[in-house]
């Protein structure tokens, strides 16, 4: 990334139905009006939104930091929540922590962190159980 | 097949963006899970579902589908369809069951996979 790079901040509130998806709505759209290629866009876009629900859901909400190159985006999802103690458990198709209130909001079928390697280029999971987690997802133009 | 089409296979009401109803729409996807959605579907496809969450909208804006069919007669909110209506998003509701809708527009001609492989 270099000086050129747009940088963008967003806070991910708690529990919030209605606004969860935001953050990853806006990238979305910053990146359709940069010109970035469909492919790309929607790649970011469905990772950043497993992260977003991730965050949501399951750690009290977080921030999102997210910086946008030439050739590509990072985007940092970070919470103060629970943590992951197992992540390779984690990363199995269809294995879940989810409470009910999650799985009624069509989440919670153990697909999201499969999702994020799916359409990620490179993900980076740190996790420490009691203290966090920081998700990074990198996607290349 | 238009979405006018699937609107009038289905008898179903039409309650949010009809800017789409002469778009082609080639394959279907039928889930009430998101993250299947997301794992799954490849293409621009009908999204049918019975889950009425502003999610459904939000999973729709993520992967580009324009058209999201609420079955069992479920009818969402008005956040939801602002929602839809924001992001150029068609919303219809019909009574039909996931199974019935399903098999009508699949017997319909509407039998594109859309799926990753």
């Amino acid at each position: 990334m270099n000086e050129n790079s747009v940088k963008l901040h967003y806070d991910i509130p708690a529990y919030d139905l209605t606004t969860a998806g935001e953050a990853s709505s806006s990238v979305k759209r910053k990146l359709t009006q940069l010109g970035v290629n469909p492919v790309s866009i929607k790649k970011a876009a469905v990772a950043m939104y497993e992260a977003e629900i991730n965050a949501v859901i399951h750690a009290g909400g977080g921030s999102a930091e997210v910086e946008i190159g030439r050739n590509g985006i990072t985007i940092e999802i970070l919470d103060n929540g629970p943590g992951i103690t197992d992540i390779d458990l984690a990363m199995q198709e269809g294995y879940s922590t989810a409470t009910d209130i999650v799985r009624e909001m069509g989440f919670g079928a153990g697909m999201g962190l499969p999702n994020m390697k799916r359409y990620a280029d490179e993900l980076d999971i740190r996790s420490e159980p009691g203290i966090g987690t920081a998700v990074k997802i990198v996607v290349n133009f | 097949m238009k979405v006018r089409d699937i609107i009038g296979l289905l008898d179903a009401e039409l309650l949010a963006g009809s800017e789409n109803l002469d778009m082609e729409v080639c394959s279907a996807f039928g889930s009430d899970l998101m993250s299947d959605v997301m794992a799954y579907v490849k293409d621009n496809v009908l999204l049918l579902t019975g889950l009425v969450s502003p999610q459904v909208v939000r999973t729709a804006e993520m992967m580009d589908i324009k058209v999201i069919a609420f079955v069992r007669g479920k009818n969402p909110g008005r956040n939801i369809l602002e929602l839809a209506d924001e992001k150029g998003i068609t919303v219809i509701s019909t009574k039909n069951t996931m199974y019935i809708s399903c098999g009508k527009l699949y017997n319909a001609g509407l039998t594109g996979r859309g799926v990753w492989e």
